[in-house]
Formats: C-alpha cells, structure tokens, sequence
C-alpha cells in the first residue's frame, strides 16, 4: 500500500509564527486592496442592469463605452465574457436609485439604447439579463449579511454543544481567519461579489470548521490518551497523524474544485475560484491557526479539566524537539486529574 | 451472514426506490401548437428532475405595487388581487409551467421558463385587469345555431375526432334536469363536429367541454367561419378553470351576450362573508352612483336571468341567477360553498375594480442557449472531477478505493433520486454544489480507511481494525457533517433561487454520502472478509 506521510513527525506548531506573518501578510494587501478599490458588487447587490450578450463578429468595447456615456451611463462596465464575442455590460443604478424603481427603468432603458447604437440592433443576442430595483439590492445585502453572521452563531452553538469552550474559541478565530482571507481573495483578484458568491463563502466557513473539528477531535483523544504529553506535543502529534487524510481528502476537493474552475464555464467562476482558494485556506487555518490559538488560549486560561482535555503541566518546551508518542498509553491517570467525564 | 443479508435487503430497496425517482415519467406539459399557435397539452417523456431557470432558460420576475404615483394603503389586497389577474392571463405565455406565486407579503414573483421575450411577458402581467358582467344566453340562441355550425365546419372539411356518443351524455348528466336529456337526444341527430364536443351544462348557456378537449375545441370556435356563423349579439366566453364532474375534468363553455351589462369600473367594494342566519358563503357588493342607475335597470329586465362575472375574458366560477332588482347594493350567494371560494370571488371582483399598478422592481432573462451550455459544461466539470477523484481513491486505497467508488457511484444516484423525489429545483449552483459534494463525499471513507490503517498499524486482526475503524472514524464524520449541513440550512433559509438549490444539493448529498459511504462501504467490506476469512493483508 501507498503510504504519504506515514509516522510523519513534522513539527507545525514552530512555524506557526511564519505563517501568521504570511496570511497577515495577504490580510493587509487585501485591506488596504479593499479600502482602495472596494468591493465588486454584483447588480442583485447595488441595483442596476446587466447585459451578457453575443455578437457575430468582435465589437471595439470602446464604442460601447462611448454609447453608454452618451445616454449618460457614466459608471458603467463593459468587459469580455470567457469569449471575444461574448460581453457583459453592467451599469449601477448609482443616482438614479434615488428614483426607485422607475429609475432602474430607466437604466435599462438606456443599456438597450447604447447597445443598439454602438453595436446595432439586431446585430447582437441576449445571453442573460437582469435588471435590479434599488430595494430588492438592499434587501439581498440585508440577506446576505444575515447568513454570514446566522452561520457564525449557529456554529458557535454547534461547537459550544460539542466542545469544550477553548476548542470552540480556537476553531472560531481559524474560521473567521478564513472569512477575512477570503474576502481578501475576493478584493485581490476582483471578482464580482454575486449571492452565489456569498454562499461559496458560506460553504468554505463549513467546510473549514469541518476540518479543524477533525484535528481537534483528534486532539481531543490523544489529550486523554497521552497524559505525559504537553499541548504542544499533543497538537503536532495530531496534526501529523491527520495529515494523510487531509492530503487525500483536499486532493479529492481540490480535484473537483478546479475542475469546475477550468470546464464548467464563465458563470459559475467565481464561485469556483472562492471554493478552490477556500480549501486552500480552510486546510491551512485548521493547522496554522486553529492549532497555535488554541496553544495560545490554554496559556492563557490554563484549564483544570476541560470536558475530554486535561490539565496541561508544562508549556512549549524550550527546544521543540520532534514529539516521540509512546507505544503504550500509560495506564494510570495523574493523582489531581478526575478522569474525563464521556 | 443475516445480518449481511438485511444490510444487503436494505441497499437493494434504496436503489429500487432511487431509480423508479428517477425513470423518465410522462410529464404534461404546455407547448405551442404549431399549426394554431395557441397553447396546448401535451404528454412529454422526460427525467423527472425539474431545472431552475437559469439552466433551462427563461424569465423570472418580481413585481411589487407601483406606489411612485401615491401610496397604496393595502399592499397585500393589492398583490392578491395581481395575483389573481396573472393567474387568470396564464394561458397567454409561451411557456410550459409558469410560477406565478406571493412571495412575503407585497411582492408578487412571475417565472416563467422557456419563454423568450421578456416585453411581450411584462405587456401580458401589467396589463390593466377587464371586469365585466354579462347575461348568459338565455334564449339558446347558440344551440340552435349550432346544426348550422356544425354545417359550416363540416363544409370546410373539419371532421369529427373522438366525438362521444350521446348516450355517454345522458349517462353523465343522467341525475340532472329533462331538459339535458332532451337536448342529447335532439345532438344524436345530428352529430356535428363541434356539437358531439360540447354538454349542455346545468343553465341556459352553459356548455361542457372534456378538459383535455378544450385545446381542440377553442381551435374550432375561434375559427373565422364559425364566428361568423353564431349569431349576433351572442359571444363565447371559456370558464376560468377545469372543473371535475365525477371523475373527469371539464370545462365550461358560455354562450353570453355580447354587451356587458356592468363593467368593474362601477364596482366600489366587493367582500366575502358567511351570512350569520343561513350560515351560507356570500359577497357583498357595493357599486358607484351610476353604476347603481344602470345596474337597477338591467337587473329589473333580467329577472331570473343568469349573471356570468367574466374577469379578463374568462368566467369566473358559475354564473349566479339574479333574483330581483339590484340597486348600489347587492350580493351574490354562494349556497354552501366554502369560504374559500367566496373570497375569491371577492377578490375576482375587487382585482377588476381597482387595478394594481404593478412595478417592475427584479428582472432577470437567460436564453435557452445558455442555459443548454451551461448544463453541458456542469457536466462535463462534473464527469472530469469524478474521474480524478477515481483516479485519487483506487490508486491511493486500492481494491478498498474501488469499493469506496462503487459507493460513490450510488451516491450520485441517491442524490439524482433525492431531488427527484422531493420536487427540488436543479439550479446551476447546484450542479457545481453537486461536483464539490463528490470531492466532499469521500471524505468519510478517506477518514474510515486512514483509521483502518492506524489500526492495523496498531497490530490489530483484520476484522476488529475494519470494525474498529468504522467506530472511531464516526465522531470525527458525524462532526464535520453536521457543521456544513448548518451552514447549508442557513444558506437555505436566507438565500434565493439559485443559492437555494445549491444548498439544497449540498444537504441531499451529504446525507446520501453518509449512507452511501458509512453504511454501503461497510457492508462491502463485511462481504469482503466474508468470503475470503483467510485473508491476512487488506488492499488499503
């Protein structure tokens, strides 16, 4: 049998402070990224029209451009689409929301005037089109503010129930880590931030806690099996022996991510690359993040017993040698340790 | 080896249920006809999992009342009676099966798939709601006109398809007043192309066409020919629903005059109640000065007659007889019907006298095209990822791989089935939220495998490291499980269409990948050691 990583003896936790420095590293790019250009809002969220047409033959985008300054669409997008003969045209409602639903009318309106003045009527064939009130925007935003933050407190009960409190901080700070570098991502490679998108970010919220409950569910054992160890040892050790499943499990998910990345087409983009960078970053909070905060918050607020852990004597060793697990759990449970109640 | 047998029983039955979801079922549907052009039913063979717009293609909509010119107190009565007026206009878009529903309180959504021309779709749902009342035909006029009729069409070549023979009539409406008999008796005569299709209903006027007829039937009568043989001042009005007689479905044809005798423009109120002495369903209504003048006077010439209450050319539920002279304040009884459907006549009533102004406030179209590509990239995607994810398991697992793939291979179909079964939308989200539940779902057997392995590692015998493995494996999975089906839910709860059918996917495929890779991988297993108790290596 093919084993990787068999009896891996790697010791994460000594990087943990390499890695904080990189993923706050892309943190700031995609802050100050933020800050400066904003976010690419979809039309469901801004209000507005957008267009995804077809032409026979390939058009200067610049004539649209000008068309739609013309019929006074100043803020309006005009790009390519997967194709040369495929295009999306894009125009927020901007001022006119102020008008309602008759200005979102009236933009549409114009879209449709430009297009047949640069490109021609008939010339050109409507793949999609949408066209968004200003409230329906609000209400969508309202909507997808409220997920996000429904998620966190549903997860946070979810871990409360299941673990004990140090564990649920930890794994919470990883997921909320993973948000923060995803919108990063987002800000970064300017993706438009659709509904479709927002759920993408939902699932890598599931998806990340899904793999840190893996290593802290391992953690969780080898605490009670392993009572000479400290944290530290105990964390790497665990890390370690899920490493195989983290390999083959985010090889299967990255198999399919990029597969939808690269063949199923321009629409569901963004989606897959929020999914693909997702895993990515779900799998490195699980062991980056997840794991030295919950090192971090134990040094903090030591546990006496902790519902599966236990007391944790001595902290990181001065020199972080290679944990050695031993072959035999030992039998007999410290004398001031009551044995965990499960 | 029972126990082994059950599992098997059990696995054998979700596979039987899963493809009977899934075999291609006649579906009726709405289509063009070609030769007419009008709208007509018909049976199509196709899987039974119903596509979300954007991959079939279409328009979807979301209206609210237009209060740029002035608020509108009610906004809920409004959007009822919008409803009401788009219900009734149905039959007018090109499309299989609109969705026409409330959504919250004071929106109003309008799906319509496959249907291509969004103006023409916005003309038909704005259009400003017709409410008239008009006297049936009394006098039979139509029947007697309808030997001529049948003459007319029988001169222009239009045989008779199916006619039912009058003794069929007078069984169905054995029970029913002499006159019906008297009148199939006189249609044996002559059994005419358009005669031998229509029943005499239960007033003067009415007349039933079998439902699945009525396509054939209202060809018939629209022809030019035949309208100019029915004669003057009488017109044809369709009732707005089927209705069921028995066991089969009809729908009422009516014969009315051709000058209304009120329009809804002079109804001021109309509501529905349950009349505290008769305990019987009535409709109070109140109309305008002038409506009231012109309503006494035709009400006192019609005494007796019957009053058909024709929405948008349709006619509303049965006609009711006027009983005296009506002035500024009338009602319409309903006997013992329920409520229910005194509401809704108040809603007919109230939807034709103030006319909600709908806006335009969420507008989406795709073309069919698009959608068709992208199912077939989804597809494609969806085929490649299965193949790699393959290509991981069997070269990683071995033979335990390959048994963790022939899970997965019932996975995608539990998943198909799931949303066949429960009527659940395919969305373009939801394919991709498919393609990613199958990386996703093998994550259960890779946990499974890996603590197998550990297990053996730990010099376990063959048989108590599977068992083992299994049982250790299952907190982490039930775990991680449960966290992404909350944040699926959520995602359910809050989102739209589009999300909405990617969590739906993502639900369905995570339980079907907990059956599939928990209990269908163990039985394999199980048989495995089973038939080969020797064995002193796992292929893992």
């Amino acid at each position: 049998m093919i084993r990787l990583f068999a009896n891996a003896n790697y010791d994460f936790i000594k990087w943990r402070r390499v890695a904080f420095s990189v993923t706050g590293l892309i943190m700031l790019v995609g802050a100050i990224d933020l800050v400066a250009r904003g976010l690419n809002y979809s039309i469901e969220f801004t209000g507005g029209t957008s267009v995804q047409f077809e032409v026979a033959h390939k058009v200067e985008t610049a004539n649209i451009r000008a068309a739609l300054d013309g019929v006074g669409l100043r803020g309006a997008d005009v790009y390519n689409f997967g194709s040369d003969t495929s295009y999306v045209v894009r125009a927020r409602l901007g001022n006119k929301a102020s008008e309602g639903d008759a200005g979102t009318q009236a933009v549409a309106d114009s879209v449709a005037h430009a297009l047949d003045q640069s490109v021609g009527p008939g010339q050109y064939h409507i793949a999609q089109q949408q066209s968004v009130g200003p409230k329906v925007g609000r209400e969508l935003q309202g909507k997808a503010l409220m997920a996000i933050l429904l998620s966190f407190v549903v997860t946070l009960v979810y871990l409360a129930f299941r673990f004990e409190w140090r564990f649920g901080l930890a794994a919470v700070v990883a997921t909320a880590h993973d948000v923060v570098a995803t919108v990063a991502f987002i800000s970064l490679m300017h993706l438009e931030v659709s509904l479709v998108v927002v759920g993408a970010v939902l699932t890598v919220v599931g998806y990340s806690l899904n793999d840190t409950i893996i290593i802290f569910d391992r953690v969780r054992e080898n605490l009670r099996k392993y009572r000479r160890q400290n944290l530290y040892e105990i964390l790497n050790l665990s890390i370690n022996e899920t490493l195989p499943r983290s390999v083959l499990t985010h090889g299967t998910t990255i198999a399919t991510t990029l597969s939808l990345l690269l063949l199923a087409g321009e629409v569901i983009r963004p989606f897959a690359w929020v999914m693909s960078f997702g895993i990515f970053t779900g799998t490195f909070s699980s062991i980056y993040i997840a794991a030295p905060v919950l090192l971090w918050i134990e040094k903090r607020w030591p546990g006496e017993d902790a519902r599966g852990a236990r007391t944790f004597g001595t902290r990181a060793p001065a020199a972080p040698a290679a944990p050695t697990p031993p072959a035999t759990p030992p039998s007999s449970p410290s004398a001031r340790t009551p044995q965990p109640a499960r | 080896m029972g126990k082994i047998r059950q599992r098997l029983y059990l696995i054998g039955a979700l596979i039987v249920v899963s493809i009977v979801a899934l075999v291609p079922r006649n579906v009726k549907q709405r289509v063009v006809d070609q030769t007419t052009g009008r709208m007509k039913d018909t049976t199509v063979r196709r899987l039974p999992i119903n596509l979300g717009l954007d991959l079939q293609g279409g328009i979807h909509l979301a209206l609210e009342v237009d209060q740029s010119k002035g608020p509108v107190p009610d906004c809920a009565d409004a959007i009822q009676r919008a409803e009401r007026v788009v219900r009734t206009r149905i039959d007018e878009f090109g499309t299989t099966e609109p969705v026409v529903q409330v959504q919250g309180r004071c929106r109003l959504i309008v799906e319509l798939a496959g249907e291509k021309d969004p103006a023409r779709a916005k003309g038909i749902i704005q259009r400003t709601a017709f409410l008239e009342f008009r006297i049936t035909d009394m006098k039979n006029q139509f029947k007697d006109a309808l030997p001529q009729i049948d003459a007319v069409l029988r001169k222009a070549g239009v045989k008779a398809r199916g006619a039912a023979t009058p003794s069929a009539v007078a069984q169905l409406f054995g029970g029913d007043t002499s006159k019906a008999t008297r009148d199939s008796a006189a249609d044996a005569n002559a059994p005419g192309v358009l005669s031998s299709l229509l029943f005499q209903g239960q007033l003067p006027g009415e007349y039933l066409v079998p439902e699945e007829q009525w396509p054939l039937v209202d060809s018939l009568v629209q022809r030019p020919d035949v309208k100019a043989a029915i004669p003057r001042g009488i017109e044809l009005r369709w009732g707005a629903q089927a209705e069921s007689r028995g066991a089969r479905a009809y729908r009422a044809l009516y014969a009315v005059d051709s000058k209304p005798i009120i329009t809804g423009e002079e109804l001021v109120k109309a509501v529905a109640r349950r009349d505290p002495v008769t305990n019987q369903s009535i409709v109070p209504f109140q109309l305008s000065h002038r409506g009231a003048r012109i309503f006494s006077q035709e009400t006192a010439r019609h005494i007796n007659d019957y009053m058909a209450i024709i929405l948008d050319g349709r006619v509303q539920g049965q006609p009711p007889v006027i009983r005296g002279q009506i002035g500024a304040n009338g009602q319409i009884e309903l006997g013992s019907k329920p409520l229910q459907e005194a509401s809704d006549l108040a809603l007919v009533l109230r939807a034709g006298a103030l006319p909600a102004p709908l806006t335009i406030v969420d507008e989406r179209a795709i073309s069919a095209t698009l959608g068709a590509d992208s199912i077939h990239d989804g597809v494609v995607a969806g085929v490649v990822g299965v193949v790699l994810v393959i290509v991981i398991m069997v070269g990683y697992y071995r033979l335990s791989g390959a048994l963790a793939v022939a899970a997965l291979t019932l996975y995608c179909l539990f998943t198909l089935a799931g949303l066949a079964m429960f009527g659940f939308t395919l969305t373009l989200p939801g394919l991709a939220g498919f393609v990613l539940s199958i990386g996703i779902a093998v994550d259960a057997n890779v946990l499974i495998f890996e603590r197998i392995r550990e297990e053996l590692v730990h010099g376990k015998s063959l048989r108590l490291a599977v068992d083992d493995g299994f049982l250790h494996a299952m907190n982490a999975i039930v775990d991680s499980n449960v966290s992404t089906i909350l944040t699926a839910l959520i995602l359910y709860a809050v989102g739209t269409g589009p999300v909405q059918g990617f969590a739906i996917t993502l639900i369905i495929g995570i339980i079907a990948s907990m059956i599939s890779a928990i209990f269908v991988v163990k039985t394999l297993f199980l048989i495995w050691l089973n038939r080969r108790p020797d064995m002193v290596t796992l292929s893992i």
